[in-house]
C-alpha cells in the first residue's frame, strides 16, 4: 500500500467537468475528432479524457513507417472499398461506412502532412507508393505532432485520467466517469455527447512470449489498449458488431514488430523451412501473394502445424542500401526491433527475416470489431459515438482510416449536441460509481484477495487454450468456448476480491474487469458464428467451412434485466459493385 | 522489454514536475523514485516503444532486450535533434551501424 493512498471514500476528492462533448481516449481516431470538433464548431467545449498522455499514448505511440492507404491518383474510394472488400474474403462489410472513410481518407492524410510529418515523396513531389494503396513516411513523430494540434485547437486534455464507466440518463449517454491515474481524483465528465476512441483490445489473449521474464507486453497491439472502450459501452447494452473476426496478424518472431515493412515494402515472400514460397505453393488457388489478408496472417502458423517452420519472410534479395532502408523503417515504427536483430547479430542480407503469428487482438481498425454505428458515428446509445479502433464495419481503415473517422465522429457528434440538453447530475449513479472505481484501493494492505496480474494471466491462458489463441493455432470448438465462457462467469464473481496496492494497480485492476467484460462477448461472437470464413482470424474446428447462411453480421447486446448477452445477425447490403472477392 | 535507467546520468529532470520519461510512457511505467531517480516499476510490462529512451535529455535511459528473447549484449542509442532523429546501433558483436533521418518537415 502505497502511502499515498487514501483510507476511504471521503478522502478522495470528486472533480466534475462540464464540456459539449467528451472525447475517451486522445489517440489517432480522438486527436482528429478534437480538431475537427473545434475547427467546426469554434466555441464548443471539448475535453479529451486520456489514460496516457496524448504526447505518446496508443497504438501509435511508437511511430509509424507507412500510412496504409491514401487514395492513388486515378483510383476511387470505391476502389479502395472494393480492395478492402476482398481483404476480408469479400465481407460483409459496411459498405456504407467504408466509402464514407475513404472519401475523407486523403483529406485526413494531407493534414498530417501539412502539420509537419515527413511523408516519402518521388522526383515529382507525389508521395512513394510501397504498394498498391500504402505509402511510405518517416513517422517517428506521428504521435507527438498530431497531439500539438489537438492542443492548439484549444480542446481541454485530461491527461493520465482512465475511464471505468459512461455516465448515463435513462439510455441516453451523457458523460463518462474515471480516476486520475495520477492525482487519485474521481473525475466526472458531463456531456452532451461522447465519443468512445480508446483504440482496441490487446491482452485478452496471452503472447507466446509472455511466459519469459520481462516480456509480458511483447505484442503487436499496444498492451495498454485494454477494450476499455467497447467494455463502458458493453455495460450499458451498446451493440457490437462483428467482435468474432478477430485480428491475428504475421509478425516477427520473438518480437512481435510488424510484417508488411519487409513483405510489401520491400516485396520479400514468405518461405518456410524448406525455403518453398508459402503462399505460391501452398496458397495459389487463393490467389498467392494476392490471397486475402487473413490467409497471408494465418499461413507462417499453418507451415508450423504442417511441420515446415520455421518460416521466413526472405529478405536475402536485399541490397546493403535496401536492408539498411528497410531498419531505417523499423526505427519509424518499432525501432526495437532494429536493436532485436542487433542482438541475434543478423544481417538480413544473409540470414532472412524469421516470422510468426500473433497473439489476437480486437481491433475495430484493422478487422471491423466494434460498436454498430449509423452512417455519423453514433452507436446505438443515444449519445453515444464511435470512432477508430472503437467502431465497427469497417476493416483496413489503419492510420488514415482511423483520423478520417475521427473528423466523422465529430461532425456526427457536433450535430448532435445542438439538439440536446444536458440533463441535471445523477448524484446516486456517480457515488455508485466512485464506490466501484475505488473499492480495490481501499481493501488495505491486509486483504487476503487477488492481484491484478493473477486475474489477468489467468484469464489470458483461458482465452488463448480455449477460445483460439496462437498456442491452440488459433482453432477452437463449442466445447471450448463453453469452457472459456464459465471460466470467464467464474472469474468476473472473484473481481470482489481484486485489490490494488496504489493508483497504477487500481488502473491494472480495471483494465482486467474491462478485460473480462470484453473477453465473455468476444467467446459469445465466436460462439454464435458456427462455420469458417476468416480462417485464423476466426477459425470453428468443429464447423471448417463458410455456411453461406451466415453471409450476415453477428451481433451481440447485453440485455441489462437479464444480464445475459444476446447475439443476433443483420443483413450484410452491397452498395460497391463488383465481384466481392476481386479487389 | 524493459528499460533501464542510469542513475549517475539520471537528474530526475530536476524543475519538472514530473520527469519527462514519467510524464511520456503509454504505460505509466516509469516513476521517479524516492533518490530522485527515475525507474520503470514493473519491467515485465514495458512495450519497448522507446519513448521515455528517445526523450531522456541526458540520456540515462537504455532499451534493453530480455535475455531470453535477445543476446548479451546489444545497443540501440538515439539522439534527437529539431527535426531529425540519429541512432547508433551496436549488436552482440560490437558492429556498429548508424542511422540518422528526418523526423519532421517545416509545417505549411
Amino acid at each position: 500500500m502505497s502511502k499515498n493512498s487514501p483510507k476511504n471514500l471521503d478522502e478522495i476528492v470528486t472533480e466534475i467537468v462540464e464540456t459539449d462533448l467528451l472525447i475517451i481516449g486522445g489517440g489517432n481516431a480522438g486527436c482528429f475528432a478534437a480538431i475537427e470538433a473545434k475547427k467546426v464548431s469554434p466555441g464548443l467545449r471539448v475535453a479529451v479524457m486520456e489514460k496516457a498522455h496524448i504526447s505518446r499514448s496508443g497504438a501509435t505511440a511508437a511511430g509509424m513507417d507507412a500510412i496504409n492507404t491514401y487514395i492513388p491518383e486515378g483510383k476511387t474510394p470505391e476502389d479502395l472499398v472494393r480492395w478492402s472488400r476482398s481483404q476480408v474474403g469479400g465481407g460483409p462489410i459496411r459498405e456504407d461506412l467504408a466509402l464514407s472513410n475513404a472519401q475523407e481518407l486523403n483529406g485526413a492524410v494531407d493534414d498530417l502532412a501539412s502539420w509537419g510529418l515527413p511523408i516519402i515523396r518521388g522526383e515529382d513531389g507525389q508521395p512513394e507508393y510501397r504498394g498498391k494503396w500504402d505509402i511510405s513516411i518517416h513517422g517517428e513523430q506521428l504521435k507527438p505532432i498530431m497531439a500539438e494540434k489537438a492542443i492548439e485547437s484549444g480542446a481541454d486534455i485530461y491527461n493520465r485520467v482512465a475511464a471505468t464507466n459512461l455516465l448515463m440518463h435513462g439510455d441516453r449517454c451523457v458523460g463518462a466517469m474515471g480516476f486520475g491515474v495520477r492525482d487519485g481524483k474521481f473525475y466526472v465528465f458531463r456531456a452532451k455527447a461522447v465519443i468512445v476512441s480508446t483504440g482496441g483490445a490487446c491482452g485478452l489473449y496471452k503472447s507466446y512470449t509472455s511466459d519469459a521474464t520481462s516480456s509480458h507486453h511483447q505484442t503487436w497491439m499496444c498492451p495498454f489498449n485494454v477494450g476499455t472502450g467497447y467494455s463502458i459501452g458493453i455495460r450499458q447494452g451498446a451493440e457490437m458488431t462483428s467482435l468474432e473476426q478477430r485480428w491475428v496478424a504475421t509478425r516477427t518472431k520473438d518480437h512481435c514488430g510488424p510484417v508488411d515493412t519487409i513483405s510489401v515494402g520491400y516485396q520479400s515472400s514468405v518461405i518456410n523451412a524448406h525455403g518453398e514460397r508459402v503462399l505460391q505453393k501452398h496458397y495459389a488457388h487463393l490467389g498467392g501473394d494476392k490471397a486475402p489478408r487473413y490467409i497471408r496472417a494465418n499461413a507462417p502458423m499453418e507451415e508450423w502445424l504442417a511441420g515446415r517452420g520455421p518460416t521466413y519472410a526472405d529478405t536475402t534479395n536485399l541490397t546493403p542500401e535496401e536492408a539498411k532502408e528497410l531498419k531505417t523503417d523499423y526505427l519509424n515504427e518499432r525501432p526495437s526491433f532494429v536493436l532485436f536483430l542487433a542482438s541475434r547479430a543478423q544481417d538480413i542480407t544473409k540470414e532472412p527475416i524469421e516470422i510468426y503469428g500473433s497473439d489476437p487482438y480486437v481491433v475495430g481498425g484493422h478487422c471491423q470489431s466494434g460498436y454498430w454505428v449509423t452512417i455519423d458515428r453514433m452507436t446505438t446509445v443515444p449519445g453515444l459515438f464511435a470512432a477508430g479502433e472503437s467502431a465497427g464495419g469497417t476493416p483496413n481503415k489503419f492510420v488514415g482510416g482511423c483520423a478520417a473517422e475521427g473528423k466523422l465522429a465529430a461532425r456526427g457528434a457536433v450535430a448532435y449536441v445542438a439538439s440536446v440538453k444536458l440533463p441535471a447530475l445523477d448524484e446516486a449513479q456517480v457515488a455508485k460509481e466512485k464506490e466501484r472505481v475505488f473499492e480495490p484501493l481501499l481493501r488495505g494492505p491486509e486483504f487476503d484477495g487477488v492481484s491484478p496480474l493473477e486475474m489477468e494471466e489467468r484469464m489470458q491462458r483461458l482465452m488463448d487454450e480455449y477460445a483460439g489463441g496462437i498456442t491452440q493455432f488459433y482453432r477452437t470448438n463449442e466445447e471450448r468456448l463453453d469452457y472459456a465462457l464459465k471460466h470467464l462467469k467464474m472469474l468476473r464473481s472473484q473481481v470482489q476480491y481484486l485489490y490494488a496496492k496504489d493508483l497504477h494497480d487500481l488502473m491494472s485492476a480495471h483494465e482486467v474487469i474491462d478485460r473480462l467484460d470484453m473477453a465473455e462477448a468476444l467467446a459469445h461472437h465466436l460462439k454464435f458464428r458456427k462455420e469458417t470464413r476468416w480462417p485464423g482470424w476466426q477459425t470453428r474446428s468443429d464447423y471448417p467451412e463458410i455456411d453461406p447462411k451466415l453471409d450476415c453480421f453477428v451481433e451481440s447486446r447485453l440485455n441489462k434485466e437479464t444480464g445475459e448477452i444476446e447475439m443476433f445477425t443483420r443483413p450484410y447490403e452491397q452498395i460497391v459493385p463488383g465481384d466481392r472477392c476481386q479487389p | 522489454m524493459p528499460p533501464r535507467v542510469d542513475k549517475e546520468k539520471c537528474d530526475g529532470c530536476k524543475a519538472q514536475h514530473e520527469p519527462l520519461c514519467e510524464q511520456v510512457c503509454p504505460g505509466d511505467l516509469m516513476v521517479l523514485g524516492e533518490s530522485k531517480k527515475a525507474y520503470c516499476r514493473s519491467l515485465r510490462d514495458c512495450w519497448d516503444c522507446m519513448s521515455c529512451t528517445k526523450i531522456c535529455p541526458v540520456g540515462a535511459i537504455e532499451t534493453r532486450i530480455p535475455y531470453q528473447l535477445g543476446y548479451h549484449v546489444a545497443k540501440l542509442i538515439p539522439m534527437m535533434g529539431t527535426d531529425s532523429i540519429t541512432w547508433t546501433c551496436i549488436d552482440i558483436n560490437g558492429n556498429v551501424e548508424h542511422f540518422r533521418y528526418k523526423n519532421r518537415v517545416e509545417p505549411e
